[in-house]
């Protein structure tokens, strides 16, 4: 049996690790990705056994960072480069939008852009500002690029793989409050496909759509619904960008009624377009409007106010009660 | 050219001097006085086509030995051929023709020396203006100006003459070029990448970045700026405070100003720093101190902001005339040479001219097409229901 329990920390690890034997031109590039292995260890003992020219630390320059990695890939290298934290991207956010995810269409396809752009982000850590952060509606409004988000340790083996193997631009967001939980991950399986929505619990009376370090919290709520008697599903969206809304469909016409989950801020976020796009296909099947949990239209407070900034199981059965009362 | 008349206005500078004195503008006066002062730069063919020696240049003619007299007709042909094509296609924009032209008048000998230079395994990665690089690397002139027509954003394939997409945001190209080279170094190919950008361009950070990335993995690039002292309006006073082949040295690699009018000097510098990025001796910048003739693109004024001394100055060091008189005084080439390349440069505009008209609109699904390498659900849904609205029109018949 190749099933193995590891955190999702060590999924990434051993993700990468995989995809560095399997491909001689796939290169691991960031901050402090070599010998220190990462400032969250993700990268930790790659450099030793690669070598410089694969696992690249590289100068404190973040559009360097994605600009050279452009290059790379132009010249057939697969690169995966590492964003420290989430706040942090947007000095490479030109390189990534007006470059990266341009670049395919400007050459009518005769360029390949197989950059994975690995961001450790959202809340729950205790940071400091700009280490919090949750800005992937603003990579998933960008045509060309594609986000996404594993939950688990097992997406996290996978869905790393599979991001680095696509000729996309994929932008990878890693919920760093979840880098220390374990779970199951086979090695040997036949994973999903990498957008394909999942549903992580079944229920009948409602569906709770969460993604990334949500996606716990969900999972939470619904078990302590189930004490009150209410079955709630919640689906693990995995990608938002494209966002599987065939497969949230099938749970929205069972469950009559949806709310969506995330940290980032509500206000034209990644819900607002769910609840836009469900609403528009599940109108006759909805029992209440679509409803969203998030984040405010505020900075990322502080860390002693984050848990009160970050839905918690209160905020998401809060939302499954008033959709529940429609 | 589009210059009108300014005899009524004063010169730009003097208005400066008018403000306070003190120790801000006397460094002002400084900085623009490192700008201005007649360069130090590497010439080998005089403006008025005289072959020069001298200490400046003595490390770099070598690199140029091997020229014959037919490579000057060569470097002459392609800098009268490019300087048509551009000029066919200024017009053909205000024929309303392209949408916009980005001229390249009065930097062909920066380009044609430059881009002769280099060999076709190097790899060019291009701002919006290198149209005599693109003529060395055997793009056809026509597919430059589908972007401009607004028919693509592109018009070529890059991986057939290792020339990449025009970059319309400044300087970040030479962040590409530099991983391009990252990758020659590893391949452990002796390939050399040339980055093309702009004095203005080199206050972005992106070349900043680009410039220590370059040097700290020392990659096999030459960064060459053409430094055509204006960056739409801003004149270089409003870009650098220190001769900008001088910032290199900042970094660590060598900087080098050569003039940007003298193709036959342009050709030595740049192969001198070629055969640097192949020696595996890193990343070379090349400031050619060049004149942009004209607007900025077409959508510009250069009346508004300066001065017909100043271009006037800069028409006497012409790239071509300097040539011509070159091959006229040494005998390089006769009447019949000239007279043949003037019929050459009438067909080339006719055929542009043809070409640029006769381009189709792309098909209107065409917007839908290579979003994604992989395929994407949202655009997918996305074009089913644009193809199935736009039928809808149809049926209606």
């Amino acid at each position: 049996m190749a099933v193995e329990k590891m955190s999702i920390a060590k999924a990434l690890n051993e993700s990468l690790r995989k995809a560095l034997e399997t491909d001689p031109k796939v290169l691991i590039m960031g901050e402090d990705v070599g010998k220190l292995g990462g400032v969250f260890r993700i990268t930790d003992g790659l450099q030793k056994d690669f070598g410089e020219e694969r696992v690249i630390d590289t100068p404190l320059a973040e559009s360097g960072i994605v600009g050279t990695a452009i290059g790379l890939a132009l010249r057939g290298y697969r690169p995966v480069v590492e964003i420290q934290f989430d706040g942090f991207v947007f000095p490479a956010y030109d390189q990534i939008v007006t470059q990266l995810a341009k670049m395919h269409a400007r050459a009518l396809g005769k360029i390949k852009m197989p950059v994975v752009v690995r961001i450790p982000y959202a809340g729950g850590i205790g940071a400091v500002e700009h280490h919090s952060e949750s800005p992937e509606a603003l990579f998933a409004h960008v045509p060309g690029l594609k986000v996404v988000s594993p939950s688990n340790a097992s997406d996290a083996y996978w869905m790393l793989q599979q991001a680095i193997l696509s000729d996309d631009p994929v932008i990878f967001f890693e919920p760093k409050r979840r880098y220390w939980d374990k779970g199951e991950v086979d090695v040997d399986a036949i994973p999903d496909a990498l957008h394909a929505a999942r549903v992580a619990r079944e229920g009948t009376d409602i569906t709770l759509a969460a993604y990334g370090p949500m996606v716990k919290v969900c999972l939470e709520a619904a078990a302590a619904a189930a004490e009150e008697g209410k079955s709630v599903e919640v689906v693990d969206l995995r990608s938002m960008s494209p966002i599987d809304f065939d497969g949230l469909q099938v749970s929205v016409e069972k469950t009559r009624r949806l709310v969506v989950v995330h940290e980032a801020p509500v206000f034209l976020g990644t819900g607002a377009e769910i609840a836009a796009r469900i609403t528009e296909r599940c109108f006759y099947h909805l029992e209440a409007p679509v409803l969203r949990v998030g984040g405010f239209h505020a900075p990322y407070p502080p860390a002693r106010l984050e848990d009160e900034y970050l839905p918690g199981l209160d905020r998401v059965l809060d939302a499954v009660d008033r959709s529940l009362a429609y | 050219m589009t210059v009108e008349s300014t005899a009524a206005r004063k010169p730009r500078r003097s208005s400066g001097t008018k403000r306070a004195a003190g120790a801000a503008s006397a460094a002002k006066a400084a900085a623009a006085t490192a700008q201005n002062a007649e360069p130090q730069l590497v010439q080998l063919l005089t403006p008025e086509g005289e072959r020069v020696e001298s200490a400046e240049n003595a490390e770099f003619a070598p690199f140029v030995a091997d020229i014959t007299t037919e490579d000057l007709r060569g470097l002459y042909r392609d800098m009268v051929l490019t300087r048509r094509f551009d000029g066919e296609a200024t017009a053909l924009q205000r024929q309303g023709e392209l949408g916009l032209w980005a001229s390249l008048l009065g930097q062909e000998a920066a380009q044609i020396g430059s881009g002769r230079a280099l060999r076709d395994d190097d790899y060019v990665f291009p701002t919006y203006r290198e149209h005599g690089v693109a003529w060395c690397r055997g793009v056809d002139p026509t597919n430059l100006l589908g972007m401009f027509r607004g028919v693509n954003h592109g018009g070529w394939d890059p991986t057939i003459n290792n020339f990449h997409l025009y970059t319309i945001v400044i300087g970040s190209q030479t962040l590409h070029a530099t991983g391009y080279a990252m990758g020659v170094a590893k391949d452990g190919a002796d390939s050399a990448v040339i980055a093309y950008f702009g004095d203005g361009a080199s206050s972005q950070g992106d070349v900043a970045e680009a410039f220590t990335f370059s040097a700290v993995y020392n990659s096999p690039v030459v960064f060459f700026c053409q430094n055509n002292q204006w960056a739409i309006s801003e004149p270089t006073e409003r870009q650098m405070r220190v001769p900008l082949y001088q910032r290199a040295q900042g970094f660590g690699f060598p900087g080098v100003r050569v003039d940007g009018n003298d193709v036959l000097a342009c050709l030595a510098v740049t192969r001198w720093a070629l055969e640097r990025a192949r020696r595996g001796e890193g990343p070379t910048l090349v400031e050619a101190f060049t004149y942009r003739m004209g607007a900025h693109t077409t959508s510009d004024d250069p009346t508004k902001y300066r001065r017909d001394e100043e271009t006037a100055a800069w028409e006497a060091k012409d790239p071509i005339l300097r040539l011509k008189a070159h091959l006229l005084a040494t005998g390089g080439a006769d009447e019949a040479f000239f007279e043949g390349l003037e019929a050459e440069s009438e067909t080339l505009g006719k055929r542009v001219r043809e070409v640029v008209r006769a381009m189709p609109d792309p098909d209107t699904m065409a917007i839908f097409e290579n979003v994604y390498a992989d395929g994407h659900a949202l655009v997918d849904e996305e074009r089913a229901q644009f193809a199935a609205y736009l039928a809808s029109f149809e049926e209606g018949h």
